[in-house]
């Protein structure tokens, strides 16, 4: 287990940072294009965009954390990192796929509600990413899961303007070649240029 | 033989123009636009995506009869991680510089929804052949668009086209940084989109008034 440059007892302040970083100033969405796919097919109503991105937040924050703990303890210390896309992979399906199983049992209602989203999830690119990215940057597995996190509530933020800008524009008289991802993707270029604002508020 | 032949071509143009994963599908853009402000990142990017689009399409178009239908996404999944481990690997060892910048996009080439939607909507139901022709183009498709964003951004945003200077740089341009960063991909990709539907919209425009008048 003593695998290098896994800074244990990590300081509050440096988990706040990483939350931020992760939320605000490297929006995993908006500066790093990830989990596009869903964002441009979900953002259409405020409603079911909640519900996606209270289930991504969710699925990165856990997967994050276990991916940390295996890449950690299976993978690094036998020199075999070049596995850890099949590793993270098969974890974040088998977890959503668990995840689905154990909500169908708990809560019917809440399973209907979310239950075309979950599958969605295993291929949105954002859950995969936390994991490439916290790998790295050699985060722990504390670290890793602030960062998961982090980046999970970045993405439902970022999911969330975009809804409810799109509610609003519904009344908006478009070019009609520009409807659907076109106006979606100028918008997202100003809402990321609006985020490049934060940059330099808080150094990773 | 002769229809195979035929069959297979329309299915290599078809995803390259008609399915456009990109412009009439705006799939797959994920793991892709962070890497589009320099063209020989973007060019090894396209190279791995376009490697593995076709070598799991062709894979899980072999094994499709012996893939029971319920385990079939996590089989694509892993067939596609296996390939995208080699293309890992490969740049890591050759191209070490940009793989410290690419690296993570690398291997979000798995959940491209290009390499899952191909296999899924294609593979699984046709021959290794097709298979291979109709993932190559899908994965050919989206490589041009790709190339097409990163020939834009880079020179506007670095002064430069594959890492060269433009000539006399610096007595007539100034870097338009806006571009090299995010938001420069959302803003060309948003205007290339506008430009192909426009485009599709108006062919289908001709087309239904030539067939009006009768």
């Amino acid at each position: 287990m003593s695998a290098p440059a896994t800074p244990e007892a990590a300081p509050a302040l440096h988990l706040l940072v990483i939350l931020v970083s992760a939320a605000l100033t490297d929006n995993i969405l908006l500066t790093r294009f990830l989990g596009m796919c869903s964002f441009l097919a979900i953002s259409r109503q405020m409603k079911a965009a909640l519900g996606l991105g209270l289930a991504v937040t969710f699925v990165t924050t856990i997967t994050c954390a276990l991916n940390a703990a295996f890449y950690w303890a299976l993978l690094a210390p036998y020199g075999l990192e070049s596995l850890q896309l099949i590793l993270f992979i098969v974890i974040i399906a088998g977890f959503v796929q668990f995840l689905e199983m154990f909500i169908e049992r708990v809560s019917l209602p809440l399973y209907y509600a979310l239950g075309i989203f979950l599958p969605l999830i295993t291929v949105n690119c954002a859950v995969l990413g936390a994991a490439l990215f916290m790998v790295n940057r050699n985060y722990g597995v504390v670290e890793s899961t602030v960062f998961g996190f982090g980046s999970g509530a970045g993405w439902m933020l970022a999911i969330i303007l975009m809804a409810g800008i799109r509610e609003r524009l519904k009344n908006a008289q478009i070019p009609p070649a520009l409807e659907g991802p076109g106006i979606t993707l100028i918008i997202s270029g100003i809402i990321a240029l609006g985020f490049v604002g934060f940059s330099g508020m808080v150094k990773p | 033989m002769a229809s195979t032949a035929r069959q297979a071509k329309k299915a290599l143009v078809t995803e390259m123009w008609d399915d456009n994963p990109i412009f009439r599908q705006v799939l797959g853009i994920c793991s892709s636009l962070a890497v589009t402000n320099l063209m020989f990142n973007t060019l090894l990017m396209c190279a791995g995506l376009v490697w593995a689009t076709a070598m799991t399409s062709v894979t899980a178009s072999a094994l499709r009869n012996y893939t029971p239908a319920r385990v079939r996404m996590i089989v694509q999944v892993l067939l596609a991680s296996d390939y995208v481990i080699v293309v890992d690997i490969i740049f890591r060892s050759e191209f070490p510089a940009i793989h410290k910048i690419i690296g993570p996009y690398v291997g979000l080439i798995i959940t491209n929804c290009i390499i899952m939607g191909r296999a899924e909507a294609y593979a699984i139901k046709n021959a290794p052949l097709p298979a291979f022709l109709d993932g190559l183009g899908a994965g050919l498709g989206y490589s041009g668009v790709l190339m097409l964003v990163a020939a834009i951004r880079e020179p506007l945003g670095f002064g430069t086209v594959f890492g060269l200077e433009l000539p006399a740089r610096a007595a007539w341009w100034h870097s338009w940084t806006i571009m090299a960063m995010p938001p420069g991909a959302f803003f060309v990709l948003a205007l290339m989109v506008w430009a192909a539907r426009a485009y599709a919209m108006r062919l289908e425009a001709a087309r239904k008034a030539k067939e009006a008048p009768k």
